[in-house]
């Protein structure tokens, strides 16, 4: 049976049908799961796509967090399902508490909107499961506030505890170590900057995004459920 | 006095909310503001932060309820406490000019 994907959209979101594609091409069904909803029940793995969601209003995901899909969000994480935050889906995550730090306006205040390498730290998250730790990736970023920021202690948890995923080979925006991606204790919810659905068709320019949302694909497998851990 | 019908023993309360980033947090902003003060001539402006403010009303029973509802908004929504701080100053609210509307 093929993983069922539900895809996140709150009022301003605007990459759910990249994601959409992205994930149906490597033969997961998705679907669109409205911000009002109150169940995310029959989906294997979330994805939280970018764009501006609520106007991206007093802070980007501020008002989000707020949105009644956000309480079975916060459940299917807790039961271990595999949930990915791209871009604004990452400030959402983050201003929900379910991944530490949060995302500052870059250093320089450009919106940057460009091709970066990132380099894959661990594979084990459920987006880098079964990619080598090094691999070099071209990825879109697209965002102005991608300026990840933490306090000392919370950076020495993530390097301690293998769970910064993914960092900038040539650091874009001022994060802090680089981080481009983190991933919770539980290593089912990774928040990334990059777009890897927008690098998954050689007419956008990169293919390198595939690995890591096969890599969800294969989390979401109902049969790999159980061996997410 | 207040004559709102109603919520009798309620009055309202004027709340300023201003959030600031945490010391030691960057503020890109702040820092492009204070690259932009030469073209006015200015050389002894330093430390410039960005920040927010908010106003709101609150009705409560008194000024300690509000400032507890009031912080309850500030430290919930308006800040992340992750980067940010806030302070909250409560005052009675300004009494409204009962003639007005209607004539």
């Amino acid at each position: 049976m093929s993983a069922r994907v539900g895809v996140v959209m709150f009022p301003g979101t605007n990459c759910e049908h990249d994601a959409v594609l992205a994930v149906e091409r490597l033969g997961a069904s998705a679907d669109l799961v409205w911000h009002g909803d109150t169940s995310v029940a029959g989906y294997d793995a979330l994805v939280l796509p970018g764009g501006f969601a609520h106007g991206d209003y007093l802070r980007p995901g501020a008002i989000a967090r707020f949105s009644p899909v956000m309480e079975p969000v916060a459940r299917f994480v807790a039961d271990g399902g595999p949930v990915v935050g791209i871009c604004n889906g990452f400030q959402v995550l983050t201003e929900a508490g379910l991944l530490p730090g949060a995302l500052q306006k870059n250093r320089g205040l450009r919106f940057l909107c460009t091709t970066v390498a990132v380099r894959v730290e661990t594979s084990a998250s459920v987006l880098t499961s079964g990619v080598p730790v090094g691999t070099e990736l071209a990825i879109p970023i697209n965002h102005f506030e991608g300026n990840y920021t933490c306090d000392r202690d919370t950076l020495a948890r993530l390097q301690d505890e293998d769970r910064v995923v993914l960092r900038y080979v040539d650091n874009p925006n001022g994060s802090v170590d680089n981080i481009a991606g983190v991933c919770n204790g539980g290593r089912n919810v990774v928040g990334l900057m990059p777009h890897p659905e927008r690098a998954s068709d050689p007419l956008t320019g990169s293919v390198d995004g595939i690995v890591l949302l096969s890599a969800l694909v294969g989390a979401a497998e109902p049969a790999a459920q159980a061996t997410v851990a | 006095m207040a004559s709102s019908a109603g919520t009798a023993s309620s009055a309202q309360f004027s709340v300023l909310v201003e959030v600031r980033l945490r010391e030691g947090i960057a503020d890109p902003q702040g820092a492009t503001i204070e690259r932009a003060l030469p073209a006015l001539g200015l050389s002894g402006v330093s430390g410039v932060r960005a920040g927010k403010s908010f106003r709101f009303d609150i009705a409560a029973d008194d000024e300690a309820a509000a400032l507890a509802q009031a912080t309850v908004v500030a430290d919930r929504l308006l800040a992340n406490p992750v980067i940010e701080e806030s302070s909250v100053t409560v005052s009675p609210a300004a009494v409204a000019d009962p003639v007005g509307s209607g004539a």
